[in-house]
C-alpha cells in the first residue's frame, strides 16, 4: 500500500511537471506550480518526512505562490513564443539524465534499512536525542540543537534575503513607464 | 510479505528516476525558455528534485516519522538528517525565489520586457 | 475588494484560528511534527490572506512596516544571543545545557524554544515585509 501511494503521487508529480513545461500561460503555471507544491508535501509526508511536508506545503503552495501572482501583476502574464529550437536544451538535459540513470546503478533499494545512509550519523541522533536533551522530535533536536550552528547561518540568510528585495523593490518606481498602471488592489 | 520483494524489485527505483526526470525538466525548462518568470519556476522544480533526492534514501520501509514514542523499543525510525537539512533547504529557497522574482520586476521596469531574447536584442542595438 | 462578502467573512473566521494553529506549531515542536519555520510561514501566510482580501492599507494599519523591519533583524540578535548567553554562562557557543545549573536537559527545552521563537520572529518578518514589498510596488 506504501508503495503504491508513492508510485501514484510521482506520477502525478511527473504529470504536472509535463504541464508547467507545455503551457505558455503564466497564470496557469503558478497555480500549477502550486499544486505541485502540495503533491510534493504530500509525498513528503508518505515518506515520513512529516516537518518537512508541513514546511514545503505552506512555503512552496502558500508564499511561493503570492510571490509569483504579485510578481506576475507587475510584470507579463503570457510568455512569448519560442525563437529558436529547442533541440540542445534537450539534448542536453537528455545527456544530464543519462548521466544521473547511470549513477543510480550503485544506489540500494528503496526503503531499506542497513544502507549507508542510514546506519551511522542518523542512527546515532535517533539514539541520543532522548537521553541527552529530552526532546521526542529528533527532527528538532537536531535542528535546533546539534546543528544550531546551521540553522543559524540559514536564518541570516533568511534575513540577507530580506534585505536584498527591500534593497531592490524600495524607493521610488522609474515613472517611464509604458504599460498602464493597474493599482488599486493589493496584490 | 511474499508480494513485498517483487514490489522492491519494481518499484525499488522510482523514486529515483522520477527524481531525475524533474532534475531534467527543471534544467530543460532553465535553459530553453527565455521567460524569466518561467525560468525561476523551473528552478523551483530543481530545488524540489532535490528534496526528493535526499528524503527518500532516508525512508525505511515499516519505519514511522523520526519522533520518538516511549515504551516501544524495537520501532523503527525514518532518517531524521535528511529531514533536518531539507527543512532549512525549503524555507532558504523562498527566500531566493523571491530575490530573484524582485530582480525580475526590476530588470521588467527598465526593459519593459521578461523575455531574455528581447532584452539581449535591446541591449546590442 | 469592498463586495466579497463570503470571502470576508470566512477569512474573519479563519485568521484566528491560522493564528493558534501557528502557536501550536511553534510550542509543540518539542514533541510533535512543527518548529520555528513552520510557524514563521503559517503566521505570514495568516496576514498575508489578510492582506489579500482587506488590502495593503489596513493590514500596514495592523503591523507597520517600520515594525518589521525591527523584527527582522531582531530574531537574528535572539538567536545569536543565546549563544552569547551560554558564552558568558562559561560554555560553548549555543551550548544550550549551560541554561540550567541544576538540569541539562530543562536547559537545552529552554535553549531550544528561544532559538525556535528567533527563527520564528525573523522568518515570519521577512515573508511579510516582502509581500509588502511585492504588493506595494504596484500602485
Amino acid at each position: 500500500m506504501e508503495f503504491l501511494i508513492n508510485l501514484v503521487l510521482l506520477l502525478f508529480l511527473a504529470a504536472v511537471t509535463f504541464a508547467v513545461i507545455g503551457v505558455r500561460n503564466l497564470f496557469a503555471v503558478v497555480i500549477l506550480g502550486g499544486a505541485y507544491s502540495f503533491l510534493m508535501a504530500t509525498l513528503l509526508i508518505a515518506m515520513d518526512a512529516v516537518d518537512v511536508g508541513m514546511t514545503e506545503a505552506a512555503v512552496g503552495a502558500g508564499v511561493s505562490t503570492v510571490l509569483l501572482l504579485s510578481a506576475l501583476h507587475l510584470t507579463n502574464t503570457e510568455e512569448a513564443a519560442a525563437r529558436h529550437s529547442n533541440v540542445l536544451p534537450l539534448a542536453l538535459s537528455l545527456l544530464t539524465g543519462a548521466a544521473l540513470i547511470y549513477g543510480t546503478w550503485g544506489l540500494p533499494d528503496y526503503g531499506m534499512a542497513d544502507t549507508a545512509v542510514n546506519t551511522y550519523v542518523g542512527q546515532q541522533y535517533l539514539e541520543r536525542s532522548i537521553p541527552e536533551t529530552t526532546v521526542p522530535n529528533v527532527v528538532t533536536s537536531v535542528l535546533a540543537s546539534y546543528r544550531g550552528y546551521d540553522t543559524l547561518g540559514e536564518t541570516t540568510v533568511i534575513f540577507t534575503a530580506g534585505i536584498g528585495v527591500l534593497m531592490l523593490l524600495r524607493g521610488r518606481r522609474p515613472r517611464k513607464d509604458k504599460e498602464t498602471s493597474t493599482g488599486g488592489d493589493a496584490t | 510479505m511474499e508480494g513485498f520483494n517483487e514490489f522492491a524489485f519494481v518499484l525499488g527505483g522510482v523514486n529515483h528516476w522520477i527524481t531525475i526526470f524533474l532534475i531534467m525538466a527543471g534544467f530543460y525548462i532553465i535553459v530553453s525558455r527565455s521567460n524569466m518568470i518561467k525560468k525561476l519556476v523551473g528552478l523551483s522544480i530543481f530545488q524540489t528534485s532535490v528534496y526528493l533526492l535526499y528524503v527518500s534514501p532516508g525512508k525505511i520501509i515499516g519505519g514511522t516519522a523520526p519522533i520518538i514514542v516511549e515504551g516501544n523499543p524495537e520501532q523503527l525510525y525514518s532518517n531524521p538528517l535528511p529531514h533536518v537539512l531539507i527543512l532549512t533547504a525549503i524555507v532558504v529557497g523562498v527566500a531566493t525565489l523571491a530575490l530573484g522574482l524582485a530582480l525580475v520586476v526590476r530588470i521588467n521596469e527598465a526593459y519593459g520586457s521578461i523575455e531574455e531574447d528581447e532584452i539581449y536584442g535591446e541591449d546590442w542595438d | 475588494m469592498r463586495s466579497h462578502l463570503i470571502l470576508r467573512v470566512v477569512s474573519k473566521l479563519l485568521i484566528p484560528f491560522l493564528l493558534l494553529f501557528a502557536l501550536y506549531v511553534q510550542f509543540h515542536g518539542d514533541f510533535g511534527p512543527g518548529g520555528g519555520f513552520q510557524a514563521g510561514v503559517i503566521v505570514a501566510a495568516a496576514f498575508v490572506l489578510y492582506a489579500l482580501i482587506f488590502g495593503l492599507k489596513t493590514i500596514q494599519k495592523v503591523i507597520p512596516p517600520a515594525l518589521l523591519e525591527v523584527l527582522v533583524p531582531m530574531g537574528v540578535l535572539i538567536y545569536a544571543g543565546v549563544g552569547v548567553a551560554t558564552w558568558i554562562l562559561g560554555g560553548n557557543f549555543l551550548d544550550y545545557n549551560m541554561l540550567d545549573s541544576h538540569d541539562p536537559s530543562h536547559g537545552q527545552h529552554l535553549g531550544i524554544l528561544l532559538v525556535e521563537a528567533g527563527v520564528l520572529v525573523t522568518v515570519a518578518s521577512t515573508m511579510l515585509l516582502i509581500f509588502y514589498t511585492f504588493a506595494g510596488r504596484g500602485r
